[in-house]
């Protein structure tokens, strides 16, 4: 099987300061990986790099197109990178305002990245939108309704599903539930879970959240001071940690 | 007024305009960014109209200016004295006889010729503007021909009114390449864009200049079920009669009587020399 | 897969705890652990409170690294896999029934039961009728299957935790505790639903301190004394 995603020995300075160095993983269909670390373990930076934000340094981050197979996405051309963040890849911020359109109404924050490969039907890029406002949750009746008039967690249910709408294969999370009340978190999270299995998507999940990590992800990545610690099955790394910063950071969480 | 160059700008300025037309014209519906100077009118009453005519005119051009189709308004008037006293050309109101004709928000009726240059006052030349507020996105979203963002705006007039209900400025794709806000032209002239004449389009505040070569192929955007339409109020002009040319609504009196007349005065004037009257023409000519 | 040839196998498996945070305090807990697990066979894993059967257990799931050894599950080196190996491992052929249940929050009951069955793709009406029966068997109430199980009391919640591992027929089954905490009925229940994954050739490895349970469904017991470091093997 050939990785969704092939990520070379990334590496980002900030000047002096390392962004992160030295990441490589491969990435398969379907999985879903999360990257946990403190603030400034490089999580983020490292994400923005996988996902096209940032210009790495370094490295090589290598997925696996559909028409051209694998395809190096640092050296291929800004046109065909714009190409892949609105149809195979997906970025769904920590911030829903970062990822929305706040004076478009939810249909049409929907409905952008249809129009934008092409969609010219008005009745079916609406009828998408209502479907995928159902399937997050979100009564049809809001689709003429700016997000600005949404919570926080239907805002978040809003741009996963504008994020979702293009059938992507490759969904970058930064942070999703950070900032939602616990039990608006859950449903998002079960919801997520459901939308990855459905879709068959790969995932790369930002958090500080380790309960998060432990419901969503398949296998994680331990990031502190811009390296990867230790790396392996989500279950593995938190109940038996090989490394002293991962068994900090498990043993650093309060039980409930 | 021997005080002024020819037609108010230096030498040097004229050239740097005529280099950005020339530039807009072999990129049609790219906006080519100028220099553009002060002028001695305020921003809003059509600076960039004025550079882009102060550029193109020659001693021997014949200029009409006209604003809402009006050859007699404060601005069309005050544009058409400043080129007469700066620049000592000839002036009409007779579209077949201008070579040169600015204008604010219309085009005119009379088929223009390939001997004509239309030139257009507009106010904020980025079509993708209102959506989208950082001009390095708006740039970049014009290279790389990102334009799902103009359908958005369609989509969320349908999804509010039912219909398309931008009525002006209504967004084109110029030869198949950039979407280009054609100024605030009421959309039933739209279909005039594509044209035998040359268009230069000139935005004074945004620094912005550019153009539509003739019989370019220009496209008004629209949804494959909610196609565009090039719409005018239902009626015909009270005075000449015409039922093909775009009409003013205009209030008679505080009892709701109201008229509709044709925008373009000079195409309304000579179809009426011509002899046609409308419902209250007779009156008119009384 | 021959009869003889096993289904779970483990060889000279060792296991240790480096606490980098108390000094780095290595605490080896098993050494030189074997041992062989037969599709249709049910081995029991004995010892005192602390000896390292839920280690030793907790190892050949893959939830813990094993330092050293073999440990292999259906032809896969648990030991030496990749994450997404032992995941399409635990999918398709290794269950797991621990002695609690973790799920996300405010999902129903039916549907955790039901996962196993829709992770691999089944269709959905029949994965849930298949959830819907082991739930009556259990005697989980109807009327509770559209609750979240995380609002269930500790037998109930077991329950639910035994008809999820047993929602999908996985041909090898690791059983923390399954009758701990359950009535005379459920318990017989429980015991039947493991003498069924016996006969259908499911290779089982338990944990019962229950001695009747225990001596009922087991062919066989290993003592993880003997694998305890130090301890003459």
């Amino acid at each position: 099987m050939t990785p969704l995603l092939q990520v070379k020995g990334i590496k980002k300075h900030y000047g002096m300061r390392i962004g992160c160095a030295d990441v490589s993983f491969d990435l398969y269909p379907g999985e879903v990986m999360g990257i946990v670390g403190e603030s400034g373990s490089g999580k983020s930076t490292l994400l923005n790099c996988l996902a096209g934000h940032l210009p790495p340094d370094a490295g090589q981050v290598i997925f696996d197109t559909r028409v051209d197979g694998p395809a190096d996405t640092v050296t291929m051309s800004e046109p065909e990178r714009r190409m892949l963040g609105r149809t195979d890849w997906a970025f769904v911020h920590q911030h829903a305002r970062d990822g929305l359109r706040m004076s478009v109404s939810a249909g049409g924050n929907i409905g952008e990245r249809l129009m934008a490969v092409g969609d010219r039907h008005y009745g079916q890029i609406r009828d998408r939108a209502i479907d995928w406002l159902g399937r997050v949750e979100i009564d049809e009746s809001r689709v003429d309704d700016r997000p600005t008039a949404f919570s926080g967690g239907m805002q978040q249910r809003l741009q996963i599903a504008r994020n979702l709408v293009t059938g992507p294969r490759l969904v970058f999370m930064d942070e999703p539930t950070g900032g939602l009340d616990v039990s608006v978190q859950a449903r998002l999270l079960d919801l997520l879970r459901g939308l990855v299995r459905e879709m068959g998507l790969s995932a790369i999940i930002v958090t500080h959240d380790l309960a998060v990590v432990r419901l969503l992800a398949d296998r994680l990545m331990v990031m502190k001071d811009g390296h990867v610690v230790e790396g392996g099955l989500t279950d593995q790394v938190l109940d038996d940690p090989q490394h002293a910063y991962t068994q900090l950071l498990v043993s650093s969480v309060l039980q409930v | 007024m021997s005080a002024y160059n020819f037609a108010y700008l230096d030498e040097q300025t004229k050239r740097m305009i005529r280099r950005a037309i020339l530039k807009g014209l072999a990129v049609p519906g790219y906006q080519v960014p100028f220099a553009s100077r002060e002028m001695p009118m305020p921003y809003g009453w059509g600076t960039g109209g004025v550079q882009v005519s102060a550029a193109t005119l020659t001693p021997e051009d014949r200029l009409k200016v006209i604003d809402q189709g009006a050859d007699d308004t404060t601005n069309a008037v005050s544009i058409r004295k400043f080129f007469e006293n700066t620049a000592g050309v000839e002036t009409t109101e007779d579209t077949s006889q201008a070579t040169i004709i600015q204008t604010r928000h219309r085009i005119p009726e009379a088929k223009l010729t390939e001997d004509q240059i239309l030139v257009y006052q507009v106010p904020i030349p980025e079509p993708l503007r209102f959506l989208e507020p950082r001009e390095t996105e708006t740039r970049k979203m014009h290279s790389l021909e990102e334009y799902g963002l103009m359908h958005v705006k369609l989509y969320e007039d349908i999804s509010q009114h039912g219909a398309i209900s931008t009525s002006y400025a209504y967004p084109v794709r110029v030869s198949g390449r950039y979407v280009m806000d054609p100024s605030p032209i009421p959309k039933f002239d739209n279909p005039k864009l594509e044209m035998d004449a040359i268009q230069l389009f000139g935005a004074g505040r945004e620094q912005r200049i550019y153009a539509v070569p003739p019989h370019t192929k220009v496209v008004s955007l629209d949804f494959e079920d909610y196609p565009f339409e090039a719409t005018k109020a239902d009626h015909c002009c009270d005075l000449c009669g015409a039922e093909d040319s775009y009409l003013d609504e205009v209030i008679m009196d505080d009892a709701g009587n109201r008229m509709f007349v044709c925008s373009d005065t000079d195409y309304c004037r000579s179809r009426r020399e011509a002899g046609h009257i409308g419902p209250m023409g007779a009156e008119d000519a009384a | 897969m021959k009869k003889d040839e096993a289904m779970i196998e483990l060889s000279d498996v060792s296991k240790s705890f480096t606490l980098h945070n108390q000094g780095g305090a290595v605490l080896p807990v098993m050494e030189g652990a074997a041992l062989k697990v037969a599709p249709g066979e049910c081995v029991a894993l004995t010892g005192a409170s602390g000896a390292g059967k839920s280690t030793l257990m907790r190892v050949i799931y893959g939830n813990y690294l094993a330092a050293s050894g073999r440990v292999l599950v259906g032809g896969l080196d648990v030991a030496q896999a990749e994450p997404r190996q032992i995941l399409a491992l635990r999918r398709e052929t290794l269950g797991y029934v621990s002695q609690f249940l973790r799920v996300v929050p405010r999902v129903p009951t039916l549907d955790v039961v039901a996962e196993p069955l829709l992770a691999l793709g089944r269709d959905r009406a029949a994965s849930l009728d298949k959830a819907g029966a082991l739930l009556r068997r259990l005697n989980i109430p109807e009327r509770l299957w559209g609750l979240s199980p995380t609002t269930f009391s500790g037998g109930e919640q077991q329950r639910v935790n035994i008809a999820r591992g047993f929602a999908y027929d996985y041909p090898a089954l690791l059983l923390d505790e399954p009758t701990a905490s359950l009535d005379v009925q459920n318990r017989e229940t429980v015991l039947a639903l493991i003498e069924e994954a016996k006969a259908r050739g499911a290779a089982i490895i338990g944990i019962f301190h229950d001695t009747g349970a225990r001596n009922q469904v087991c062919d066989r017991e290993i003592d993880v004394s003997g694998f305890t470091p130090g301890q003459a093997a």
